[in-house]
């Protein structure tokens, strides 16, 4: 096959009465010049006139402070805020159920309703103020100090209503009377350094770890003498006071030798705010939106 | 090369088309293809079907608020819409097949656009006359008689196209609530809006832009190249056996002349305005008019009919070479029209199975992974699984989470001390569900172990299972 013949046989072959080309040429495929249709333009004007009407009716010029209002006065703000109390309206009835019904009522069998909003409405409220410190998954920061809310151990008691007061008023929050409040000793400068290690060493065992069996009996008189009053004699803890458990498998802190010679030395302060705005001047949510947010944690897993 | 001289138009107005009455086989066939689909479009959403008390009883219904399809004893849920997808896909190999085949024979005899258009070219017919009466008219100036005509014309139009947009709408609602509601206007502005919307390009498409649509909106005339072949039967024009055309006056020599007389009624009868003689076209729909118009003539004149048929650009080689006519059934059955076929079937029959081996239970496990697992107090492992079971039953019933009865793992259900699970009639259940493994036993060690949840739905005793993965804690 020849260039020549090629190109011949790509040609387009124009016929009598086809219309003008424009001299456009895509792989021998030229393109006619055909007139568009008349309405087609009536279509286009009809647009132009139907663009001037809107930017008349519609916020559509910008000025240097803000833009035109438009004839219809229309603002998408006016409309979101319109939206959200639309919202607010339909949601108000059932926030107001909300703050009625009993804490210990608000269960799937119960009311059912009440306890799907208050789950939904408490993960929302969890994402955005809880998060940051006990995790999007509610499962806190392992061995840092920001307790994981999915499991069964609770330092100041896992009921509704325990979470419900927790969350209401935080935790060593001096403003607030009504706050979870106590502090340990930090055994630094009142302990000697061998009681310390031997104390280590007879928590470690009391939780089923790994310890060193002679230090180990050492540390009870010590323990016993130092610790007991708070952690009980058995160093199941108190929840009244806080003091947590020491034989179980759960290590707030974390459970190495390390970190328990740390917390017996210097002692530990986590602190979380009050959320209620009616207990406290620096509380955030509403009494509805706490006890949803109660509802949410307790939901978890490790609720009692 | 020789193209027409003059000016170049940048605009061109619409060239106002007349077709004339025409009669035959091909006019019948589209007659009763109007009859058989605009009849399905209209009475389809009035048919009844008993579905129990709870469901409603149209036969065909698209139930928007409850995100249901209802089709005769078909119901689809939105998590099937694969069925959907494969109608969607079924109806664009259709398209492949008969494009393929018959070219455009969708444009000419099934598209609502040409159905429509048909049916407002009789209404036209109906009021105004046939083409000749038509054309007078619409040179006439304004007098009483072309006011009352016109104004006729588009009132029963408008009557068509009400009735066009009112119809549409009732695939969305109960047809009898939705009339009586839409009469007494408490029907919904969304109802009324449709009805408008659809009103208005019925009759401005079926009346007035009619082969505009075609020509300049339509997608499908400029992908149809690409479909047809030199095997596809499309309507073409014997010139080999037409021209010259002229008429056969004594003076000439008849024996020099082609069959075409040139009467131009294959010109007069097209819809789209086209003349057929000038070969395959742009505008033309295959509607086959022009087909049963110059029959018509060569009955009359006593030449054979055919001048004007359906055949394959091969035929034309075919006939000019003297050969023996080839079968229209070899131009049909060829590879590409055969593998259409074949994969266009292949997928009808695997939905038609699928239709009949869906579940009416459908769990769907959903591991919770934030985090991936907590450790309790005793040092035992928990996994969270959020479950969520769709009972596609009609009746209310109770299903039944559990593990198998040698699974090492333990079950517990958020909110409950039963392992059971109420959900209502065609309605999803979420239920978050607990896996635990003792310290002791290997789950608990072992970075994954693959399990399955059972599901029993015990009200008709059926069993389906979910296979997930439970995460023991991270080796130190």
């Amino acid at each position: 096959m020849t260039d020549q013949k090629i190109e011949t046989s790509n040609e387009q072959v124009l016929q009598e009465g086809d219309p003008n080309t424009t001299g456009h040429v895509w792989d021998g495929i030229k393109e006619f010049d055909n007139p568009m249709p008349r309405w087609w333009l009536w279509t286009f004007y009809a647009c132009i006139v139907w663009g001037i009407g809107y930017t008349i009716a519609y916020p559509a010029w910008p000025l240097i402070n803000g833009a035109t209002a438009g004839l219809l006065g229309y603002s998408t703000r006016a409309e979101v805020a319109a939206d959200i109390a639309e919202v607010d309206a339909a949601n108000a009835p059932i926030l107001a159920r909300m703050e009625e019904v009993a804490l210990g009522d608000i269960t799937p069998d119960a009311n059912p309703d009440l306890y799907a909003y208050a789950v939904q409405g408490g993960a929302a409220i969890f994402a955005s103020w809880c998060s940051q410190c006990h995790g999007s998954g509610a499962a806190g920061v392992q061995a840092s100090g920001y307790p994981n809310l999915l499991d069964d151990d609770w330092l100041w008691g896992g009921t509704i209503d325990d979470i419900h007061l927790t969350i209401s008023h935080g935790i060593r929050n001096e403003d607030d009377p009504n706050a979870h409040y106590s502090e340990m000793t930090a055994f630094d400068e009142i302990l000697t350094n061998d009681e310390i290690a031997s104390v280590v060493q007879y928590v470690r065992n009391m939780s089923g770890q790994e310890a060193e069996a002679t230090l180990a009996s050492a540390g009870e008189e010590v323990f016993l003498n130092n610790c007991a009053a708070c952690h009980t004699d058995q160093g199941t803890g108190d929840q009244f006071l806080g003091a947590p458990n020491l034989t179980d498998a759960i290590w707030l802190y974390g459970g190495s030798e390390e970190a328990i010679e740390y917390t017996v030395r210097y002692s530990r302060f986590g602190v979380m705010p009050p959320w209620s705005a009616d207990a406290s001047d620096a509380g955030r949510l509403s009494e509805a939106e706490v006890r949803a947010v109660a509802v949410y944690v307790h939901s978890l897993g490790g609720g009692e | 090369m020789s193209v027409t001289e003059g000016a170049p138009k940048l605009y061109a107005s619409r060239e106002p088309v007349f077709p004339k009455r025409v009669k035959g086989r091909f006019r019948n066939l589209k007659w009763a293809i109007m009859a058989v689909t605009l009849g399905i479009y209209y009475i389809t959403p009035w048919i009844r079907w008993d579905r129990g008390p709870a469901l409603p009883d149209q036969a065909v219904l698209i139930d928007m608020a409850n995100r249901r399809f209802f089709f005769f004893w078909i119901e689809i849920w939105p998590h099937e819409f694969y069925f959907v997808a494969g109608l969607l896909i079924m109806a664009g190999l259709g398209l492949f097949l008969f494009t393929s085949a018959l070219g455009r024979v969708w444009c000419g005899y099934s598209c609502p656009q040409t159905v429509w258009t048909d049916l407002f070219f009789a209404v036209e017919r109906w009021i105004e006359g046939d083409r000749n009466a038509r054309l007078r008219l619409w040179k006439a100036d304004w007098d009483f008689k072309k006011f009352r005509l016109r104004i006729t014309k588009y009132i029963v139009w408008l009557l068509i196209a009400v009735a066009t947009g009112g119809a549409w709408v009732f695939y969305f609602a109960d047809a009898p609530t939705l009339l009586r509601d839409l009469l007494t206007g408490q029907a919904a502005f969304i109802a009324y809006a449709t009805i408008a919307v659809l009103t208005a390009t019925t009759f401005v498409f079926g009346g007035f832009m009619r082969e505009q649509v075609c020509i300049y909106m339509c997608p499908w005339p400029r992908i149809q190249a690409a479909m047809m072949d030199e095997q596809t039967i499309t309507v073409a024009y014997r010139d080999w056996r037409g021209e010259p055309r002229g008429k056969h006056r004594k003076a000439e020599d008849a024996a020099e002349m082609g069959d075409c007389i040139d009467c131009m009624a294959c010109v007069n009868v097209c819809p789209t305005g086209i003349d057929i003689r000038d070969g395959q076209q742009l505008e033309c729909i295959t509607c086959a008019l022009c087909i049963d118009a110059c029959d018509d003539i060569m009955t009359k004149i006593g030449k054979p009919r055919g001048l004007i048929d359906y055949m394959a650009l091969t035929d034309e080689a075919n006939e000019r070479a003297g050969n023996e006519k080839i079968s229209v059934w070899k131009h049909i059955f060829r590879p590409r029209t055969i593998l259409y076929t074949t994969l266009w079937s292949g997928i009808g029959i695997l939905l038609v199975v699928m239709l009949f081996i869906r579940s009416e239970i459908d769990v769907t496990v959903a591991p919770v992974r934030n985090p991936q697992y907590v450790m309790l107090s005793d040092g035992s492992i928990r996994n969270t699984y959020d479950i969520r079971i769709r009972n596609m039953s009609h009746d209310d019933s109770t299903f039944r989470i559990e593990l198998a009865a040698d699974d090492v793992l333990r079950i517990e259900l958020e909110g409950t001390n039963q392992l059971t699970v109420d959900v209502p009639a065609d309605t999803i259940q979420l239920q978050r569900v607990y896996v635990t493994a003792r310290p002791e036993d290997a789950p608990a060690s072992a970075e994954r172990t693959e399990f399955r949840f059972w599901v029993e739905d015990l009200r008709s005793t059926a069993r389906t299972y979910q296979d997930t993965t439970f995460f023991g804690r991270e080796p130190e």
